[in-house]
């Protein structure tokens, strides 16, 4: 799964989205979208994805967008977005690191691979490091606890990770 | 036994439809199209076939629920959020076939009368999703899917629904809340999801691995499925291992199987050689067992007999190194970060629960800790919350503390007295937004 390089996210500067538009293109997917359920509110979760996908990250501009494109409160769209921890509500860095810190990844040695992340990074979790590059996450339990210790940079899982794995990883990342 | 649900394990191109066709693929659902809804659900109850999910309800039976001759549509959900810790067989079934899965949905929705099925997957599983799409492109291609299914006039769509990190969403009525674009907050039930369901409309929700059986029943029959496993407890389980073995992974085994042959035979043992501590039967929500229980068969009914529960089957294996004080305050912090906050019980509870056992780590444990614990356990659970995630965290909690007191008092005995200049523990939410 790891064997492409994971690309970087393309993160949209904050001034940028204050306001958005949705472009054709966008318009399109979102027409799809309403087309697969029965009402428009349920479009909700995938049309934050998709925003997310082309802008990085969800702006209260953002929010505003698309509760006008479907036609909920701003407040309903923002009580979605933070509701789960996967909607990013600040930019993120270039790369999300997700590290596992459940039981089995526990058991597997996850706490050294933290550990190493956080020292060689300088940040804590939940923090993105000074160059923009690296956003640190403690992450519940990914599902592929086999194979721990897991960590998710961006929609790439990365398995059985060692201290050396992790730092060629990093190291070899654009 | 011979595998069935992991039968394309090591197949070259194992995902395509070419390769899902070469193996019989889609040959149940040629089958059931010609046969009765009512007979192809009383197949699946004769078959036994529990839901693999972690409840272990009667698959069949549940279908059955859905009433009958009612005006509104029908919506089949697949459940694919697979988080509960120490669970990754979902993961596997949707690497290897998820064509397998796709015909299960196919045969179960026009079994309970679907025209719309979605699959709720977790949103980390984001490359889980692009390989299901690409199956669901396919399959919509060969006209497995879409209007006039094998010329049959019965149609259906699948659509993908990605989740966005949240466990909660895999109690059913919360993923249902999600489906409809809410926060997942579970319902009161009844009613249950078959009557009232998504968009108020009677709906089912089957765990993947419980989906990916359907095929096999259809094909080779109730009977047959019936053979393998225990008399209650039937057909093939795949047991997702981790900790600390010597290979852990995915085994398809029939139900009955023992905890020890799982662990000592397909796993090769508990690694460097230690001995085995303890172990999780089902996920992280089942109570802990100890080593010597492992000889206990691996079916519901058995690990029931134990205290304990089959739950999804993921077990987590811990050696003699670990201190189950960490290991319950590990669990603890999952749950508290998991709650969805609804009921007080489960929301203050967990954290209180994490908070003390964090106390008695840093060595500032008090004796009567060990029956707060207990008390916590009591009160958050059976009943005392909406959904279950009451129970998921008193049941570590509770047998953890049971099970293995003489380490919670040694630890609370190691420890310093609180120093009176401390600052008082505080609840906190340990509610790790993504960015500060």
């Amino acid at each position: 799964m790891s064997a492409e390089l994971t690309a970087p996210l393309a993160v949209t500067p904050r001034h940028e989205l204050e306001q958005v538009a949705f472009d054709q293109a966008m318009e399109a997917r979102i027409a799809d979208l309403l087309g697969r359920y029965p009402t428009k509110k349920a479009a909700l979760l995938p049309l934050l994805w998709l925003c997310q996908d082309r802008w990085g990250w969800i702006s209260p501009g953002v929010m505003r967008a698309v509760a006008d494109r479907l036609e909920l409160a701003p407040a309903e769209v923002e009580g979605v977005v933070t509701f789960y921890t996967m909607y990013r509500p600040q930019p993120p860095g270039k790369y999300v690191l997700q590290v596992c810190s459940t039981l089995s990844c526990q058991l597997c040695g996850a706490a050294a691979l933290i550990q190493h992340l956080k020292r060689k990074l300088g940040i804590e979790f939940g923090q993105t490091s000074a160059d923009g590059r690296f956003t640190l996450v403690d992450v519940q339990c990914l599902g592929a606890c086999g194979e721990g210790p897991v960590v998710q940079m961006n929609d790439d899982y990365h398995t059985r990770l060692t201290v050396e794995e992790l730092d060629r990883l990093l190291d070899g990342l654009r | 036994m011979e595998p069935i649900l992991l039968r394309a394990r090591g197949e070259a191109n194992s995902r395509s439809i070419s390769t899902y066709l070469k193996l019989g693929g889609y040959n149940a659902l040629k089958k059931a199209l010609i046969t009765d809804p009512a007979d192809v659900i009383s197949e699946v109850k004769e078959s036994g076939l529990r839901g693999r999910g972690g409840a272990g309800f009667p698959a069949g039976v549940k279908w059955g629920f859905v009433p009958k001759g009612s005006p509104k549509p029908k919506y089949l959900i697949c459940n694919a959020d697979e988080s509960e810790p120490g669970t990754f067989k979902d993961r596997e079934i949707i690497h290897v076939d998820p064509h397998m899965l796709l015909e299960g949905i196919i045969i179960a929705s026009y079994a309970i009368g679907a025209t719309t099925a979605y699959i709720y997957i977790r949103g980390e599983f984001q490359r889980e999703a692009e390989i299901l799409q690409q199956a669901i492109d396919e399959a919509y291609r060969k006209k497995y899917l879409g209007k006039n299914i094998l010329k049959t006039g019965f149609r259906l769509d699948i659509h993908l629904h990605r989740g966005a990190g949240a466990y909660i969403c895999g109690e059913e009525t919360a993923l249902i809340e999600s489906l409809e674009g809410k926060r997942g907050l579970p319902r009161l039930k009844p009613p249950f999801p078959a009557v009232v369901g998504a968009f108020g409309c009677p709906t089912v929700v089957n765990n993947v691995e419980t989906l990916a059986c359907v095929p096999h029943i259809i094909e080779r029959g109730a009977g047959w499925f019936a053979g393998i496993g225990t008399e209650r407890s039937t057909g093939p389980k795949l047991f997702c291992v981790s900790g600390h073995v010597n290979r852990p992974g995915v085994f398809e085994l029939p139900m009955g199987t023992s905890f020890r042959e799982i662990i000592e035979e397909h796993c090769q043992g508990v690694r460097n050689g230690n001995a085995l501590k303890a172990f999780i039967p089902g996920g992280s929500s089942c109570p802990v067992l100890k080593a010597d229980q492992v000889d206990i068969p691996a079916d519901f009914e058995s690990v029931a007999a134990a205290g304990s529960m089959l739950g999804s089957g993921g077990v987590i294996v811990m050696d003699e190194t670990v201190d189950m004080v960490w290991a319950l305050e590990n669990l603890l912090a999952f749950y508290a970060h998991e709650s969805c906050g609804q009921c007080t019980p489960c929301r203050e509870g967990a954290d209180w629960a994490l908070d003390i056992v964090r106390r008695i780590r840093r060595g500032n444990g008090r004796p009567a800790d060990i029956e707060t614990l207990l008390r916590i356990a009591r009160y958050a659970s059976q009943g005392m919350t909406i959904c279950p995630l009451g129970d998921a965290f008193c049941m570590p909690l509770r047998s953890f503390v049971e099970g293995f007191r003489e380490e919670f008092e040694a630890a609370i005995a190691k420890g310093e007295p609180p120093r009176p200049t401390n600052p008082p523990v505080l609840p906190v939410r340990h509610d790790q937004r993504m960015f500060t």
